[in-house]
C-alpha cells in the first residue's frame, strides 16, 4: 500500500483494511463502533475517495522522496511511543484507571436512570449529550464546507458562469 | 523486556500501524496518498482507545441479567463519533485536493511546489 | 452502469432491506447495538449505491439535492430543540428527565428525538458529500 503507484488499488486496499478493522473492533467488544466502521470505511470513504480519482488523476508520478529521513523519523518516533507503552495498563486488565471514575455508575446505575439496555447508547445521547451535539455539529460544518469548496450549491453546470 | 511487549502487544500494533500512517504522510508526495495516510494514523488511534476499553472475559456493553462483566463503554462512545466526524473531515480534505487539482492540473507536492515558485519568479 | 445486469439485480435485492436495516439500528438502537450515528452511515451507504449503480439523476429524483441541505440542518435543529424544550420544561439544557411525567420516560423520549436528530444530519450530510464529489465534471 506504501508502495504501490496505481491509487485505485491503495483505495481498494485502503477499504479492505477498514473491514478488517472493523472486524477488530467486533473482536475487542465494540459492536456499535464496529458497525459504523463497515458503513464508513468500507462503503462511503472508499465512494468517495475513487470519485476524487475519477476527477483527477489515478496514478502516482513522483518518486518517494526522502525516504530515508521518513524512516529516521518514525523509528525514533516509534521506539519513544514503545518505551513509554511499556507503562500502560496491561490488554484486558480488568482493574485499568479507564475503567474507573464516571464507568462503574454507566455500568451499574444507567438502567436505572435511563432505563436504556444499551449503555453505549445512554451514555452517547444522555450522559455526554453536549458532546455529541458538538460532534452533529461539527459533521454539518464539514459537510457544508465540502459543499462551499466544490461550488455544489450552486444548480445545474449548464453555465460555467462564476455569480460569486 | 519480551514479556513486557507480550503483554502489551496491542499497543505495539498501534504503533506500528500509527508509523505506517506517518510514513506515508511524510515520504508520499501525491495528496491523495497523504489524504489515506492520515486516515491509517486516525485507525490507530481509533484501535488504541477501542482496545484501552477491553475487558478480557467481557461482553459487548448492553445490558442483560445473563452477563457480569462488560467492556468500558465510554470509549466506543467516543470512537464512534470519531469515526463519522472522521469521515466528514475526510470529504472535505479530499474537496480540497480536487481544487487543487483544478488549479494546478497535478496532485504531486513538489509540482505544486515548482508551479507556485514560478508564477511567484514570474510576478516579482 | 447500464450493461452490468449482475450488479444491477444484486443492488436492486440488497437496497431495500440495507434502507429497512438502517431504520432498525435507528429505533431499536436503545435496546441493542445501534443508534443514530450507524444508522445515519446505513442509510446513506444504501442510498448511496443506489446513485452508484443506477446514477446520480435517478437518486436525485428519488432524494433530490435540496432535501438533502434542508434535512442535514433540520437534523441538527431537532438536537438543540430538544434541549432548548428540556429548558422550557424547567430543567437543564439537554436533561430529558423532565421531558415527561415520569424520568425514565423522559429519557426513553429525549434519546429517541436526539438520535432521530442525529440518523438525519448524518444520513443528509453523506448523500449530500456524493452529490458534491459526482456534481463536478472531471
Amino acid at each position: 500500500m506504501v508502495r504501490l503507484r496505481n491509487l485505485f488499488a491503495v483505495v481498494m486496499l485502503f477499504g479492505i483494511y477498514s473491514l478488517l478493522s472493523a472486524a477488530l473492533f467486533v473482536a475487542l467488544d465494540a459492536v456499535d463502533v464496529a458497525f459504523t466502521e463497515a458503513a464508513v470505511g468500507a462503503g462511503i470513504s472508499t465512494i468517495l475517495m475513487l470519485a476524487t480519482l475519477a476527477l483527477t488523476n489515478a496514478r502516482e508520478r513522483s518518486v518517494t522522496r526522502r525516504r530515508a529521513l521518513a524512516l529516521a523519523i518514525c523509528t525514533v518516533t516509534g521506539l519513544v511511543l514503545v518505551s513509554a507503552m511499556v507503562d500502560l495498563p496491561v490488554f484486558g486488565a480488568l482493574e485499568a484507571p479507564a475503567h474507573a471514575h464516571v464507568v462503574p455508575r454507566y455500568l451499574l446505575d444507567s438502567y436505572r436512570e435511563i432505563g436504556v439496555p444499551n449503555v453505549v447508547t445512554s451514555v452517547l445521547a444522555s450522559y455526554r449529550g453536549y458532546d455529541t451535539l458538538g460532534e452533529v455539529t461539527v459533521i454539518f460544518t464539514a459537510g457544508l464546507g465540502v459543499l462551499c469548496v466544490l461550488g455544489a450549491g450552486r444548480e445545474p453546470p449548464a453555465d460555467d458562469r462564476e455569480d460569486g | 523486556m519480551l514479556e513486557l511487549l507480550a503483554l502489551h502487544y496491542n499497543y505495539l500494533a498501534v504503533v506500528v500501524l500509527m508509523m505506517t500512517g506517518l510514513y506515508v504522510v511524510i515520504a508520499n508526495g501525491n495528496l491523495v496518498k497523504k489524504v489515506i495516510g492520515l486516515n491509517i494514523f486516525q485507525t490507530s488511534v481509533f484501535i488504541l482507545y477501542i482496545s484501552f476499553g477491553k475487558r478480557l472475559g467481557g461482553t459487548a456493553p448492553i445490558l442483560s441479567p445473563d452477563f457480569e462483566l462488560y467492556s468500558n463503554p465510554l470509549p466506543h462512545v467516543l470512537i464512534l463519533t470519531a469515526i463519522v466526524v472522521g469521515v466528514a473531515t475526510t470529504a472535505l480534505a479530499l474537496a480540497l485536493v480536487i481544487r487543487i487539482h483544478r488549479g494546478y492540473g497535478t496532485l504531486e507536492e513538489d509540482e505544486i511546489e515548482r508551479i507556485e515558485a514560478e508564477e511567484q519568479g514570474g510576478a516579482g | 452502469m447500464e450493461h452490468h445486469l449482475v450488479l444491477r439485480v444484486a443492488a436492486k435485492l440488497l437496497i431495500p432491506p440495507i434502507l429497512l436495516f438502517a431504520l432498525y439500528v435507528q429505533f431499536h438502537g436503545d435496546f441493542g447495538p445501534g443508534g443514530g450515528f450507524q444508522a445515519g452511515v446505513i442509510f446513506g451507504a444504501g442510498c448511496i449505491l443506489y446513485g452508484v449503480v443506477f446514477g446520480v439523476d435517478n437518486l436525485q429524483r428519488v432524494v433530490p439535492a435540496g432535501v438533502v441541505r434542508v434535512l442535514s440542518a433540520a437534523g441538527v435543529l431537532l438536537y438543540a430543540g430538544v434541549g432548548v424544550w428540556s429548558l422550557l420544561s424547567g430543567g437543564n439544557y439537554l436533561d430529558y428527565g423532565v421531558l415527561a411525567a415520569d424520568r425514565v420516560h423522559g429519557q426513553h423520549l429525549g434519546i429517541m428525538l436526539v438520535e432521530l436528530g442525529v440518523g438525519t444530519t448524518v444520513s443528509a450530510v453523506m448523500i449530500g458529500l456524493f452529490y458534491g464529489f459526482t456534481s463536478l465534471r472531471p
